[in-house]
């Protein structure tokens, strides 16, 4: 289908495009910030959106990339799902990023969508929000009274809802490194290329035979990302055996509020989650 | 005439497509390529509603929008646009609503279109849709199956019911076996179940399109069909013009699996937009729209009834069906069950057989062929009750089957529905199947597994099946009130240069015709398989045709060719044996010349065709060309066949299925090019595993399609598909010379049943009796949920 008529801008820095979103919010315009655009433009054709003003992040430099900063990694907003899947510094640091990028859609899709974009789509299915979640990264806004940082804990807000404002742009994610942790993103779905149905992120540390520490993000568990906080208490300091485990997992649907669809209801998801759960732990473990 | 298949073997050679080059490298015609000057385009303004009446239309902003020409709503066409034909109306009182292109007053589905808009571009178009103010008073809407056929709401306010015809089959009345009461009364057991074939939308790969030119002589359409011959005759009815005026092509298209098998709204609509506006115009849908007004397929509810005597001899099958047509009658909706009705006896002997059929109105988009229309719903309901029948009397699937098939040398074989298969040999496919799929070792895998209690059990899923196909004798297709016959035509010409151009009126979509029909016509005529051009689907090139459609291409429109190449080797050899001043008895042909037989004298028939161009020296009374035409109608259907196994996992724990090992042993007679028949089978594999287990068109109580994109109808690609391991035996159909029986279908018909009675073979012992396909794995968890908590059997 065709969207409806929308005016187009693609300014040389994130400066430029601040004043153009500010411009058009002071005009009473509506305006939409294209990444790749590989969920705001089949939106637009629905015509289920219909900004008056699209503005394109994709000539703006320094956008898209990979840095190492000593404890963290700094992942430019415009920085496509293939290079997570593929950049040496992610594999090495964050493999639970790249796992998690290499599940999303089909390659075209991944040449064209962006890590910081799938974050601001914030979609409940989405892979990235949930790994991310887990890693306790920090969210770089720039925005018209200048640039703010915001937890991962506080940025997911709601159904399609982050903590990005109106005139806001994500611009990088800071991301602490896992090096040498323990990680598996294990995600369910009917075909190949599906969002997640249920998906389970772990982050685990293992010292002295047992497990010292572990993260475990939900995807599609509820209208955003959660943490499987249960299940991590339960887990640290619990042995390397499948019986335990198991057990720590089975508190992954706590707290939880998935949807009913077609490809299951409520109850079934929260089944999965912990089956999921297991399974992804167990994976990170190498058990 | 001698079979050439030893001399020149092209038939049963593995060529390699000669559509594909164009095809694959985006050289192709498809409808939406097309531009001609001065093209206007069209967008739908579809309603959002299931069932509703238009109380008012206000098209005044969408008029004066930027580049649009003309708005048209159904009232401005209701004298022109007729009712949209049904060409099988199944019985004599047979109910249906009218049909317009544009709905006048009542919407019945959602996606319905009730106004169009014609402007300079697509975009101005689809804005102005948007401006479209439709009133709508909603009315009750009806779209479950079961709830409509009671009446309590109706689909339509115009009917009285939402039955639109119930039609019969009794052994007993048609005197082709017993009545099914008495058998059903002296069988051992009878199994009763109801089994759902949930509603399936054809998913072709290109959105049909449609492209007008009224200018000139005569109207031309291109449409992305797979029936341009029978669209013209349907158009030329519905819309009162001249079938010489009007000119149908369908170019390259993208695929069709029956869905393209239909006289569309869309078609009409364009066709009076061109008139109207006297100038070429252009409507290609959109996905969406594609999913939701065009037609669906399957939507039954198969009551059933096998019985059966304690060694497992079945006595009889008494098919009750409740068939979902939709909001209206397609082209053949009405038909599609009554097509299983002769096929739900399959391969089996049973003497007892009762088939009624109650066609039912709901408010959703109508639903019409859909590959295999109506047989694969046949095979799933016999298949599944064999195996229920093997769980009820503790025999091995197989052995049931076996104990009750027709044996080959039974064959020719009249069954209990009336039909007569001709050959066959389901011995030798299953023996074929049985060691390729290693039975035994899967059987011992499956039992360590559940004495294992695994979390990943193992099911072995058989289906058996036979299927009626090379549609078809023009008389039995008379005596089952369809429209039309079965015949197919086509030409041979010879050119000067030697060239030979072969006119089909079997219209391809992706099958491969150009390459078979060559490999026929080569082998025949004696001349390189790139020397033959294959022409179809334009009405002007090709005059007469009845399309694609039920595996007919080869075993009707294929010996129609070879027909028509005989003739033009009879004709040709009047000119020979004038141009060697031989005596016609003297000559034979072989490898593309005429040899006087004991002598070296010969001429090709390349020499021939040039000779009959120039006209210098042909015997009196012959015309100078080397052209023919023949047109071939079978004295009966073909039946392909074939044994199906499949190997299926099912996680308990995450209720996943998945296809550990397929194997499958056809018989769908002689082959032209076994490439192709690999092809069809696992394309067909494919449509049947995704009924199985991925695809469902799923609505809401309101009446929204909720599957309204890939997002949500889940089309299964190659990484969600097994490997499978394809064999076969083969038999020669007697109904055509050639001993082709057809292999579009058989795949899909075969493989449905095989999963889900794979499935249910995995987890029946912790309890499980039935799942709904699609057999996703929230179902399969519950269904094992289920089964805990209620005790389950053991
Ligand atoms: C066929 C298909 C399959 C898919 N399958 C999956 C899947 O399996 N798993 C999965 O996780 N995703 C999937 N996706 C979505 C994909 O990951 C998208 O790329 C992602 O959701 C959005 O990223 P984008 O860069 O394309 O953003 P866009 O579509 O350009 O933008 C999305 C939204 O975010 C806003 N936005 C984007 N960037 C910024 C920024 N820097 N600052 C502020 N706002 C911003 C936009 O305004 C818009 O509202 C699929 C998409 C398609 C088309």
């Amino acid at each position: 289908m065709i969207p409806s008529a929308f005016d187009y801008a693609a300014p040389a820095t994130v400066e430029e495009a601040l004043g153009l979103l500010s411009k058009a919010a002071a005009d009473g315009n509506d305006v939409k910030v294209l990444a790749g655009g590989q969920s705001l433009i089949p939106v637009m054709k629905l015509r289920m959106a219909d900004p008056s003003l699209v503005v394109d992040l994709g000539r703006i430099g320094g956008l898209s990339g990979v840095t190492d900063n000593g404890n963290s990694l700094v992942i430019g907003a415009m920085t496509p799902h293939h290079v997570m899947a593929t950049d040496p510094l992610v594999a090495q640091h964050l493999p639970l990023l790249q796992q998690a990028a290499a599940t999303v859609a089909d390659p075209q899709v991944r040449h064209r969508g962006t890590f910081g974009g799938a974050l601001v789509h914030a979609d409940p299915a989405g892979d990235m929000p949930a790994p991310v979640l887990a890693t306790g990264a920090t969210f770089v806004l720039a925005g018209p009274g200048g640039e703010r940082r915001v937890d991962a804990a506080d940025f997911f807000q709601g159904y399609f809802t982050t903590a990005v404002e109106e005139g806001e742009i994500l611009t990088s994610i800071e991301v602490p490194k896992y090096t040498g942790w323990g990680s598996h993103y294990e995600k369910f779905t009917r075909v190949a290329q599906q969002w997640s149905i249920v998906a389970v992120a772990a982050l685990v540390r293992v010292e002295g035979g047992g497990i010292a520490e572990a993260r475990i993000g939900l995807t599609n568990m509820a209208s955003t990302p959660l943490r499987a906080t249960g299940v991590e208490a339960a887990l640290a300091g619990a042995p390397l055996t499948v019986e335990a485990i198991t057990a720590a997992c089975s508190h992954a649907g706590e707290g939880t509020e998935p949807a009913s669809d077609l490809n299951g209801d409520a109850g079934y998801r929260k089944h999965l989650a912990q089956v999921l759960a297991t399974r992804a732990v167990l994976a990170a473990v190498g058990l | 005439m001698t079979a050439t298949a030893e001399t020149r073997p092209e038939v049963g050679t593995a060529r390699l497509r000669k559509e594909d080059a164009h095809l694959i490298t985006g050289r192709s015609r498809f409808t939406d390529n097309m531009v001609l000057p001065g093209m206007l385009h069209l967008a739908m303004v579809r309603s959002p509603f299931a069932h509703a009446r238009i109380t008012a239309i206000d098209v005044s902003a969408a008029k004066a929008s930027p580049g649009v020409f003309a708005v048209l709503t159904g009232a401005d066409v209701a004298g022109e646009q007729g009712s949209l034909p049904n060409a099988w109306p199944i019985t004599p009182d047979q109910k249906a609503p009218a049909h317009p292109a544009i709905a006048v007053d009542e919407v019945a589905f959602a996606g319905e279109v009730v106004a169009v808009v014609i402007a300079r571009s697509v975009a101005a178009a689809r804005d102005a849709v948007e401006l479209v103010d439709v009133d709508y008073e909603e009315l009750p809407v009806v779209m479950d199956l079961e709830e409509a056929a009671t009446d309590k709401v109706l689909a339509h306010t115009s009917l009285e019911s939402n039955k639109s015809a119930t039609w019969v089959f009794d052994s007993g009345e048609a005197g082709t076996g017993t009545a099914i009461a008495d058998a059903l009364a002296n069988s051992d057991v009878v199994v009763e179940r109801t089994l759902y074939q949930q509603r399936l939308i054809p998913a072709f790969m290109e959105p049909r399109s449609i492209v007008v030119d009224p200018t000139g002589q005569q109207i031309t359409m291109w449409s992305a069909t797979q029936i341009p011959h029978i669209l013209r005759l349907m158009l030329a009815l519905t819309l009162g013009i001249p079938e010489s005026k009007l000119r149908v092509v369908a170019p390259d298209v993208g695929g069709g699996f029956g869905g393209k098998l239909q006289v569309t709204p869309e078609e009409v609509i364009t066709l009076l937009a061109a008139r109207r506006m006297g100038k070429p115009v252009k409507y290609t849908e959109t996905r969406s729209e594609s999913l939701q007004a065009g037609h669906h397929g399957r939507a039954q509810v198969q009551r059933l009834k096998i019985g059966a005597t304690k060694d497992g001899t079945v006595t009889g099958l008494h098919v009750d069906l409740l068939a979902d047509m939709g909001a209206y009658l397609g082209l053949v909706t009405s038909g599609v069950p009554i097509l299983g009705a002769f096929m739900y006896n399959s391969i089996y002997k049973f003497p007892s057989y009762h088939f009624e059929c109650h066609n039912i109105f709901t408010n959703k988009a109508w639903t019409d062929a859909y590959r295999g229309a109506g047989r694969p719903e046949a095979t799933f309901a016999i298949e599944r009750m064999m195996d229920e029948l093997a769980v009820e009397l503790n025999m091995d699937p197989l052995e049931l089957r076996e104990k009750n098939w027709i044996k080959h040398d039974e064959f020719p074989f009249a069954t209990v529905a009336g039909l007569e298969y001709d050959t066959g040999n389901y011995e030798a496919a299953t023996a074929k199947a049985v060691e390729l799929f290693g039975y035994e070792e899967l059987r011992a895998e499956q039992k360590r597994r559940r004495d294992a209690k695994e979390k990943v059990q193992l099911g072995i899923g058989v289906s058996t099946f036979t299927e009626m196909c090379g549609l078809a004798p023009s008389r039995v297709l008379g005596s089952l009130s369809y429209g039309a016959g079965g015949w197919e035509h086509a030409q041979v010409r010879v050119l000067p240069t030697g060239n030979v151009e072969v006119v089909t009126g079997s219209s391809a979509h992706g099958q491969g015709h150009e390459t078979a029909w060559s490999q026929l016509v080569a082998d025949r005529l004696g001349v390189p398989f790139e020397n033959v051009e294959v022409l179809h689907g334009d009405t002007q090139v090709s005059q007469r045709g009845l399309d694609t459609y039920g595996s007919r291409s080869l075993s009707v429109g294929g010996m129609a060719v070879l027909a028509a190449a005989d003739k033009v080797i009879e004709k040709a050899k009047v000119i020979a044996a004038h141009l060697m001043e031989a005596s016609e008895d003297d000559l034979e042909f072989t490898n593309g010349s005429f040899t006087v037989k004991g002598t070296d004298q010969s001429t090709a028939l390349g020499e021939i065709a040039l000779a009959v161009f120039a006209a210098h020296n042909l015997p009196d009374g012959v015309e100078p060309n080397l052209d023919s035409e023949a047109t071939f109608d079978p004295v009966n259907f073909s039946f392909p066949h074939g044994t199906h196994l499949a190997a299926m996992e099912v996680d308990t724990e995450t209720g996943e299925v998945n296809v550990l090992k397929y194997v499958c042993v056809d018989d769908v007679g002689v082959v032209v090019n076994p490439m192709l028949v690999e092809g069809q089978v696992h394309g067909g594999l494919a449509q049947g595993i995704a009924q199985a287990l991925y695809e469902e068109a799923v609505y809401d109580d309101a009446g929204t399609l909720v599957t309204g994109s890939f997002v949500d109808y889940l089309v299964p690609s190659a990484p969600d598909l097994p490997h499978y391991i394809t064999d076969r035996t083969e038999t020669r159909a007697t109904s055509n010379q050639l001993g082709a029986k057809g292999v579009g279908e058989a795949g899909t018909i075969a493989s449905t049943p095989a999963i889900v009675n794979g499935i249910l073979d995995a987890v029946r012992h912790l309890g499980v009796k039935d799942i709904k396909m699609p057999c996703t794995p929230s179902r399969v968890w519950h269904a094992l949920q289920e089964a805990e908590t209620t005790g389950g059997v053991q």
